[in-house]
C-alpha cells in the first residue's frame, strides 16, 4: 500500500511536469499543433540590409506569409543575399512581385515587405526576386540633407 | 624564518594535495554513478527519491512560483502601463522566466532543500564507515545510495523547472489580467509571437539540464570530504548550500552569454 501511494505521487509528478510541458510548448511558445505549414525559399538581393535579422517576418499587406531564413553577403556584387523562406506551396507568388525592407515604427525591428506583380508566372523553390529596393539608414538620410542644405 | 616559511608551504602543499585528490575520488564516484543504469528491481530505488526529491519540492516550487510570477507581473505591469504598452508584460514575463528565473531559481530552491540532504547522507556514510562496510558485503554503495539520488536529481529539476514555469505565468496572469485588467488577447498573442521553442524553452530546459548536474556533484564532493565529525557534517552541508548557489549563478552567466550573446 505504502509503495503504491509513492509510485501513484511519482507518476502524478511526472504527469504535471508533462502537462506543463505542453502548456509551455502550445500555449506560451504558440507551436503549431497541426504541425509545420509546408513552406518554399526564394532569394532576394539588397544593396543594403541595414539590420535586417534572420527569422524577421516577411509580409504582404502587413499579413505575415514567411520569415526571413538566412543573410549572406556577396563579395562579387558587394550586395547582400537573403534567402526568404515563404508559407505555402510554390506558385503563390507572382515573378515580378517586388521586395522592401522596411522597418516597424520609427524604432522597430526590419522586415521584409512584398508587394505582388500582375505577371502570370509565379516565382518556384530557389527562384530569385529582381524588383528589391534596400532598407533606408537614417544616416545616409540625414547626410544627404545636410549636403543638400549646405548648397 | 626560514623554517616557518618553508612549514607554511608544506602545509599548503599539503591542503592542495588533499583537495585536488578528493575532487578526483567524488569526481570518480559521481562519474561512476552516472553510468548506472538500474535493473527491475532497483527502479524502486529511483522511484523513491524521486519521490522524496521531487513530489515532496512541488509544495515550495509551486508557492515560490506563483509569489515570482505574481510579483513579476505587477512590476511590468505598472512600468510598462506608463508607455500604454500593458500586453506587453505576457511576453517580458514568459521570457523573463523561461530563460533565466525559472532554471535558476528551481536549481536554487533544489540545493537547498535536496542537495544539502544528500551531504548529509554521504558524509554520514562515510563517517559511520558504512561505505566500506557494504563494500564488504558485497553490495556496491554507489549503486544502492548514490547513483539513485542524483538520478532522481536529474530528473526531478527539469519537471520542477516546468512546473515551476507553469505556475509562474499563471500567477502572472492572475495578476495582469484577472486584477489589473490586461487584455488577455494581447497578454497571449504578444507571448506566443516572441517566444520561440527551442531558443527560450529548449534552452532554458538545458540550462536547468546543468545547474542539476552541477547541484549534485558538489553535494556528492562535499559529503565525501566532509570531516568525520558533527560540525564538519555541519559545515559540508552548508558549503553545499553557499558552493551549488554561487556555482548556478555563475554558471548561469556564463551559459547565457553562450546560449544568447549574439556577437
Amino acid at each position: 500500500m505504502r509503495t503504491r501511494t509513492l509510485e501513484l505521487s511519482v507518476g502524478a509528478f511526472v504527469l504535471l511536469g508533462l502537462v506543463a510541458l505542453v502548456f509551455l510548448a502550445v500555449q506560451v511558445s504558440g507551436v503549431d499543433v497541426a504541425g509545420q505549414q509546408n513552406a518554399y525559399t526564394v532569394t532576394a538581393r539588397f544593396d543594403d540590409v541595414a539590420g535586417l535579422r534572420t527569422r524577421a517576418k516577411v509580409s504582404m499587406a502587413g499579413v505575415t506569409v514567411g520569415r526571413v531564413q538566412d543573410i549572406q553577403v556577396d563579395m562579387e556584387w558587394g550586395d547582400a543575399v537573403v534567402t526568404l523562406e515563404i508559407f505555402g506551396e510554390p506558385g503563390n507568388l507572382t515573378s515580378d512581385t517586388s521586395a522592401r525592407i522596411l522597418t516597424e515604427g520609427i524604432l522597430g525591428a526590419r522586415y521584409v515587405s512584398l508587394l505582388p506583380g500582375a505577371d502570370e508566372e509565379t516565382l518556384a523553390q530557389g527562384d530569385e526576386i529582381s524588383d528589391t529596393q534596400g532598407a533606408l539608414v537614417l544616416e545616409n538620410l540625414i547626410g544627404e540633407f545636410l549636403t543638400n542644405i549646405g548648397k | 624564518m626560514i623554517d616557518l616559511l618553508l612549514q607554511n608551504l608544506r602545509l599548503l602543499g599539503h591542503s592542495v594535495l588533499n583537495f585536488v585528490s578528493s575532487l578526483g575520488r567524488a569526481s570518480v564516484m559521481w562519474a561512476h554513478a552516472m553510468t548506472w543504469c538500474p535493473s527491475w528491481d532497483e527502479v524502486g530505488l529511483l522511484v523513491r527519491q524521486i519521490y522524496n526529491v521531487g513530489f515532496l519540492s512541488l509544495i515550495i516550487i509551486v508557492l515560490s512560483a506563483f509569489s515570482i510570477g505574481a510579483v513579476l507581473a505587477l512590476q511590468f505591469y505598472t512600468q510598462l502601463a506608463r508607455f500604454g504598452a500593458q500586453e506587453a508584460v505576457g511576453l517580458g514575463l514568459a521570457l523573463v522566466l523561461l530563460r533565466e528565473l525559472g532554471p535558476v531559481v528551481t536549481a536554487l530552491l533544489f540545493a537547498g532543500r535536496a542537495g544539502s540532504a544528500l551531504t548529509a547522507e554521504i558524509g554520514l556514510m562515510k563517517t559511520t564507515e558504512q561505505l566500506s562496510s557494504m563494500e564488504m558485503m558485497g553490495v556496491d554503495p554507489l549503486r544502492r545510495v548514490v547513483a539513485p539520488r542524483i538520478w532522481a536529481g536529474l530528473i526531478s529539476v527539469p519537471i520542477l523547472t516546468l512546473i515551476f514555469n507553469m505556475v509562474a505565468i499563471y500567477g502572472g496572469v492572475v495578476v495582469a489580467i484577472d486584477w489589473l485588467g490586461a487584455d488577455p488577447g494581447g497578454f497571449w498573442s504578444g507571448m506566443q509571437d516572441v517566444v520561440r521553442l527551442w531558443e527560450d524553452l529548449g534552452k532554458g530546459m538545458l540550462k536547468s539540464f546543468v545547474f542539476a548536474l552541477l547541484v549534485t556533484w558538489v553535494a556528492v564532493f562535499q559529503g565525501y570530504d566532509a570531516p568525520p565529525t558533527a560540525e564538519g557534517m555541519a559545515m559540508a552541508t552548508t558549503r553545499t548550500v553557499v558552493i551549488s548557489s554561487v556555482l548556478i549563478l555563475a554558471s548561469d552567466f556564463l551559459l547565457t552569454l553562450v546560449m544568447y550573446g549574439d556577437f
